[in-house]
């Protein structure tokens, strides 16, 4: 009896899949296309980034990172992306709790201006700074006075990075906060919970799986950003070279091991941000669905 | 404690959700707000609860005028239509959060936080369920930990807005009884949101029915049922028949049947509505003496339940709908397409004022 059932329910799903798919044909092409593009555009030039990076042997490839300009470079892009990310992250909190729980007045001004990192090229974000910031800019003068240096200093590309990568976190952050609504902040507020009780025991604790891809997305710009930071940065060797303008300095001066050996960190940071990126998205799926199917995870209190 | 609302109006941009309503809620009692939906009565419980704020009115808990206090220091328990249990922490952990967010110095024991919460999970039945989420709980069961969370911070007034609302039909007729059973042996003041009148009228004290904003009566279940106020009331609580006449010399005339009028005023007016409860109608095969009938015709008839509803082509063709005992369905042996006559056992006349 049971066997009957197994194997009606078996055919059943074939006829239905037959029903609602494509021929085998327009299936294989379609994913034959889009694997032939990936290789061709994304793993064709990262393997040839490895290979060439390794082309002189190992220990060429590490030599390019004992140099002291590399050693700079690779400083300040861990530490332009350690201002820029945290602070984005609480930009991105704040903007997404206000435009996903309240009403006021500019919201929809609020959103579009969030967007606009991403739809302004990264070399006019560069210019704006260099236009506010540079002597011949609005506030130079006043700048140079006080001898505050800016534009082509660490301040200069810390805040073309803070501007190019802000919309991560609050875009990310944005629709799910919107999706979860508020009641559960009311019903914190009415147990008697205030505003930074109801934020970190009840809000943080649902978000946090976008948060923390927000994160990610974020860090991995900073850390790659070229045209924002290009503009504003004067290429000071072992001053105001990141990753990216250390790499094209070098391959400007044919140095190109040394150039692709520097680019292979990029591209493994990509790597592991893609790893990173598909462990959370696995681990917020799995926390949206808790319960449908998992029994009682037993948490002892 | 006791709830007194005063000239509560509020508006959101065109739309006026409440026109200056005013209420009394004694202590102790289970009061329910009835109406349709778009009627204000979500809008009054979260005045009420501090989670919206009123454009003008006051509200007073127990005399004293609360309309500033935040919601977080009017100490009411309440609970949502869709649960709000916080997703992400056991249920245990729901129910102890108004007990672990209070000031160091008011926060009890981590013992006594256990030992109340272990108290209010087994006053609803689930302490067996402690450890799971509430995305693992059934709708009835988030909804009776909603209701533990909400008694844990002692409140001394309880507010429950559609509270069986997104519950089929089983559970939600047993939940009902189990509150009104939980109700008599906590006495907490509560006010329940509900757009079903069965509900309002089986469980509350009393029943405030709302209508556009505003109060339409106020009374006991079996007043507003037996004594409605107002056309809207008669209306809401329950099916009805509704019969267009003319009011001539003290009688309404419907399809040119005269039926007395009962209420005094607005002898005046023009034309009248008449309610009739499809129950409170009688058919008969032979024609009855007098002239209190009219002539119908059965155009379908659904025995199933305990009683037969029959609906009927009247004479000037509008729908009837009859509500007749099983024992007299058989002894009419009512058949689609027979000419009956109906007269009213008992019936409501209201007064037209918008006639059309």
């Amino acid at each position: 009896m049971a066997g009957t059932i197994a194997f009606s329910r078996a055919t059943a799903s074939i006829t239905r899949t037959r029903a609602t798919t494509e021929p085998a044909i327009v299936r294989w092409t379609l994913i034959g296309t889009a694997v032939a593009f990936l290789g061709l555009f994304l793993v064709v030039p990262l393997a040839a980034v490895f290979t060439l990076a390794l082309e002189k042997g190992v220990s060429a490839y590490f030599a390019a990172f004992r140099e002291p300009d590399a050693l700079a470079a690779i400083r300040l892009t861990l530490l332009t992306a350690g201002i820029a990310v945290p602070l984005n992250l609480v930009f991105g909190v704040a903007a997404a709790w206000a435009i996903a729980k309240f009403e006021f007045v500019g919201k929809n001004l609020l959103i579009t201006l969030i967007d606009l990192p991403f739809s302004v090229s990264p070399v006019v974000s560069g210019l704006i700074y260099v236009l506010l910031f540079g002597l011949q800019g609005w506030l130079g003068p006043w700048l140079a006075e006080h001898d505050i240096k800016i534009i082509f200093a660490v301040p200069g590309i810390v805040l073309a990075t803070i501007f190019v990568t802000f919309p991560f976190v609050a875009r990310e952050l944005i629709p799910l906060m919107q999706a979860q609504g508020t009641e559960e902040e009311e019903a914190a507020r009415v147990l008697g919970a205030g505003g930074w009780q109801t934020f970190r025991r009840v809000t943080l604790p649902s978000i946090k799986w976008g948060l923390l891809y927000g994160v990610i997305l974020c860090n991995a710009r900073a850390m790659g950003e070229f045209g924002a930071v290009s503009v504003v940065s004067g290429h000071v060797r072992g001053l105001t070279n990141t990753i990216p303008l250390h790499v094209e300095i070098l391959y400007n001066e044919y140095n190109s091991v040394a150039a692709f050996a520097v680019a292979s960190l990029l591209a493994l940071l990509a790597l592991v941000t893609l790893a990173a990126k598909s462990v959370v998205e696995w681990k917020s799926q799995a926390h949206v669905t808790t319960g449908e199917r998992t029994p009682a995870r037993g948490e002892a209190r | 404690m006791s709830i007194e609302v005063r000239d509560l109006t509020k508006t959101f941009g065109d739309f006026t959700a409440l026109k200056e309503v005013s209420l009394q809620v004694p202590t102790g009692e289970l009061v329910a707000l009835l109406g349709p939906s778009g009627s204000g009565k979500t809008t009054l419980l979260r005045i009420i609860a501090g989670l919206e704020v009123p454009d003008s009115g006051s509200v007073l808990f127990e005399g004293e005028d609360t309309t500033d206090w935040s919601a977080r220091d009017r100490r009411v328990g309440f609970v949502f239509q869709h649960y709000a249990l916080f997703r992400h922490m056991t249920i245990f952990e729901n129910v102890a959060f108004g007990l672990r967010v209070r000031p160091r110095r008011q926060r009890p024991s981590e013992a006594e936080i256990r030992e109340r919460v272990v108290e209010l999970l087994k006053l609803v039945q689930l302490d067996w369920l402690a450890t799971r989420h509430p995305s693992q709980l059934s709708g009835g069961q988030r909804q009776r930990v909603a209701l533990a969370r909400a008694l844990a911070v002692g409140p001394k007034v309880l507010l429950l807005d559609e509270p069986f609302g997104s519950l089929d039909a089983t559970v939600r007729k047993e939940l009902r009884r189990w509150l009104r059973r939980l109700h008599d042996e906590l006495h907490v003041t509560s006010l329940f949101v509900t757009h079903d009148q069965e509900e309002a009228l089986e469980v509350a004290d009393r029943v405030v029915v709302m209508n556009e904003g505003q109060v339409e009566q106020v009374g006991t279940p079996s007043d507003v049922y037996h004594h409605p106020a107002s056309a809207f009331v008669y209306h809401f609580l329950g099916n009805v028949n509704l019969f267009r006449g003319r009011v001539e010399g003290g009688k309404v005339y419907v399809g040119g049947i005269a039926m007395e009028l009962p209420q005094d005023d607005g002898a005046d007016a023009k034309t009248a509505i008449v309610y009739v409860r499809p129950h409170l109608l009688e058919i008969h095969i032979d024609q009855p003496d007098g002239n209190a009938h009219f002539r119908a015709r059965v155009e379908h008839i659904n025995p199933a339940g305990p009683v037969v509803k029959v609906q009927l082509l009247s004479e000037w063709g509008d729908p009837v709908q009859v509500e007749i005992s099983q024992e007299r369905y058989r002894e009419l042996r009512l058949t689609k397409d027979a000419e009956v006559f109906i007269t009213p056992k008992e019936k409501q006349v209201f007064i037209d004022r918008y006639s059309i």
